[in-house]
């Protein structure tokens, strides 16, 4: 047939037509991305007189230096360091709790223990969003608001992770526990020293995932913080937003939100070996 | 070492009862091994021994020492288990000295121990490496490993062999016996592979179901089964049961022979007739499988050197009445 005889000169015009159709992609995700990043380079009023300019200006310093030192209502470098206490405090401390509720339900044997795998199963079902208000009650009633311990302890608990944990635990073979049994290991040595190792990837996998959950949270520190210093990054880019008749000052803004990007980014980046390892293999 | 003493050990699981009653003296630096079917709970009771599972009634004592309530590391055992258990993590040196170390053995001892236990079983040159980065034969050395450095009074082997190919099984087979008696502990082996309990035990014990059927020598007991079950279960090919009507003896329901003494002759001369199935020469010996008239299923052993019947063909067979094993209605060895 022709089109057989043209069969090499297809397959290359499809690897083309692929990653022509990649590129677009990436474009077209990366554009307003990049309309930010310009935006924060430029004077406010090249941004409000349109058109508005399509390549970086020449104010890129300035504008960052603002924004770190100044900012808004907060120093963007506050918020930054509060968002990090936040993601940090809300990633490690799902990982702790979770992990360590995952080994009392897979190793120990006590009253209700499917019960209470139940219970904390049904929480999937209950994020954030849909107990807002009585969290709220709760952590003002603790004075815990304007805090660090108010943004991260209600969203330490994590039936996610758990759920996740108690997986992996349960395709550990039941002879490694007795080996460890026999060689005279307590339950806590033989969770920090062989159980813990053993996840080490799917830990870092949790973490990358948590790290970025808690980093992007806004409805909970937009509720609890009503001090600026206390903002975290993602909610204060809302609250850098002029209220009544007052002008924005949108390159910082648009700084703000390029800075707000970046730690994710690392993260990912600086684990995505790890992550993938952690996601795709299991090591027994 | 030790002495390792079961006295009417039961265990049940809820309302099922898997062990109904074993007792054994075990000497010191005795190799005993526990042998049956899958099922019939020769697992269970080394796991009772190792202290992994309660036991529901009897006493386990170790060196005269009561331990039913002792933790398994205070017990003075060491347990390779059958899918070796290793720390995947951890390299072949912390995998053997990881006991010790939360015995807070001192570091420059462990080192010693873990040496002379890795020149033993020829593991130095693997020291560093992970179990995953090893084949099956030197995993399982590594399990033996950890269980020696412990220096413990009784080895426990749970089916250690069950995962290597047949020409390791037999060489691990022959270095396990000569590790035991060149460190003269005394050991418990379960397995369920019996030319494993023939070859490596001074003593064994037939399980079958929960109940310890014989326990004794290797070749007092292929000789002198107890019951039906051990006449069966031991041998192979496995000894053939004849309804002793047949035979004409008197007194026994059934009557075991052993293949090989059972001889083939001409049709109508022998004590039993029937017609030849099929046969599989193995060179040194030949295997007759013959169907009698009355339907069961005889095999005969017999060396190279004798002519091989045509299968199909009528064949008789015979034996000495002095290798007839008389068993009555409930399997038990008149």
């Amino acid at each position: 047939m022709a089109e057989r005889s043209g069969m090499v000169e297809k397959r290359g015009l499809g690897l083309w037509l692929t990653h022509l159709g990649l590129i677009i992609g990436v474009l077209f995700i990366f554009f307003p991305i990049w309309l930010a990043f310009v935006a924060s380079t430029v004077e406010n009023q090249d941004i409000i007189r349109p058109p508005m300019p399509v390549w970086p200006g020449d104010q890129m310093i300035e504008n960052y230096t603002n924004a770190l030192v100044a900012g808004i209502n907060a120093p963007v470098a506050l918020m930054l360091f509060n968002s990090l206490v936040m993601a940090l405090g809300i990633a490690l401390g799902k990982i702790a709790i979770s992990l360590l509720s995952a080994f009392a339900i897979v190793y120990f044997r006590f009253p209700f223990r499917q019960t209470f795998f139940w219970l904390i199963f049904l929480t999937l079902m209950l994020p954030v969003e849909v107990r807002i208000v009585p969290t709220y009650e709760v952590v003002a009633n603790f004075g815990m608001l304007n805090s660090y311990s108010g943004l991260i302890l209600p969203l330490v608990a994590s039936a996610t992770a758990t759920f996740l944990f108690r997986q992996f635990f349960l395709t550990v073979p039941d002879e490694l526990a007795e080996a460890a049994r026999v060689d005279g290991a307590r339950p806590m040595q033989f969770f920090f020293d062989i159980l813990l190792p053993m996840s080490r990837t799917n830990i870092a996998a949790l973490f990358v995932i948590l790290f970025i959950y808690g980093w992007n949270q806004y409805l909970w520190p937009l509720l609890i913080t009503t001090d600026p210093e206390m903002n975290t990054i993602v909610m204060g880019i809302k609250q850098m937003f002029p209220s009544g008749d007052d002008f924005a000052h949108w390159p910082t803004i648009m700084a703000t939100s390029i800075l707000a990007m970046v730690p994710p980014v690392i993260v990912v980046v600086g684990m995505q070996k790890l992550f993938i390892r952690g996601l795709v293999e299991s090591e027994k | 070492m030790a002495t390792l003493t079961l006295e009417n050990v039961k265990k049940s699981f809820g309302k099922t009862d898997v062990i109904h009653g074993v007792s054994v003296d075990v000497q010191d630096g005795e190799f005993i091994v526990i042998v049956g079917p899958s099922g019939c709970g020769k697992s269970t009771l080394l796991r009772m021994v190792a202290g992994l599972e309660a036991v529901s009634s009897g006493d386990i004592q170790i060196g005269g020492r009561r331990v039913n309530d002792v933790e398994p590391m205070d017990r003075d055992i060491a347990m390779v288990f059958q899918n070796y258990a290793l720390y995947p993590h951890m390299s072949v040196f912390d995998n053997m000295a990881y006991g010790l170390k939360i015995a807070k053995v001192p570091k420059p001892e462990i080192e010693e121990r873990v040496r002379q236990a890795a020149k033993l079983l020829q593991l130095e040159p693997y020291l560093t490496r992970k179990p995953r980065e090893l084949s099956g034969g030197q995993r399982q050395r590594v399990a033996m490993g950890r269980a020696i450095v412990r220096k413990p009074a009784v080895f426990l082997f749970d089916e250690p062999l069950s995962n290597l190919d047949a020409k390791l099984r037999v060489q691990m087979r022959l270095e396990i016996k000569a590790l035991q008696r060149a460190l003269g502990v005394t050991a418990l082996y379960v397995t369920h592979d019996q030319v494993e309990a023939m070859t490596m035990a001074d003593r064994m014990i037939v399980m079958n179901g929960g109940v310890a059927d014989q326990i004794g020598a290797p070749l007092d007991v292929y000789a002198n089964p107890a019951t039906e079950f051990v006449a069966g279960f031991i041998g192979s090919p496995p000894t053939n049961f004849i309804d002793g009507a047949a035979v004409g003896q008197s007194g026994g329901h059934r009557v075991g022979v052993r293949p090989e003494h059972m001889q083939l002759v001409g049709a109508g001369a022998g004590r039993l007739d029937g017609r030849a199935a099929y046969c599989e020469a193995l060179g040194a010996e030949t295997l007759v499988h013959v169907k009698s008239a009355t339907g069961t299923q005889i095999t005969v052993r017999q060396d190279a050197g004798h002519p091989i019947p045509e299968e199909g063909s009528e064949v008789g067979m015979d034996w000495d009445r002095e290798n007839e094993m008389p068993f009555n209605a409930e399997g038990k060895r008149l």
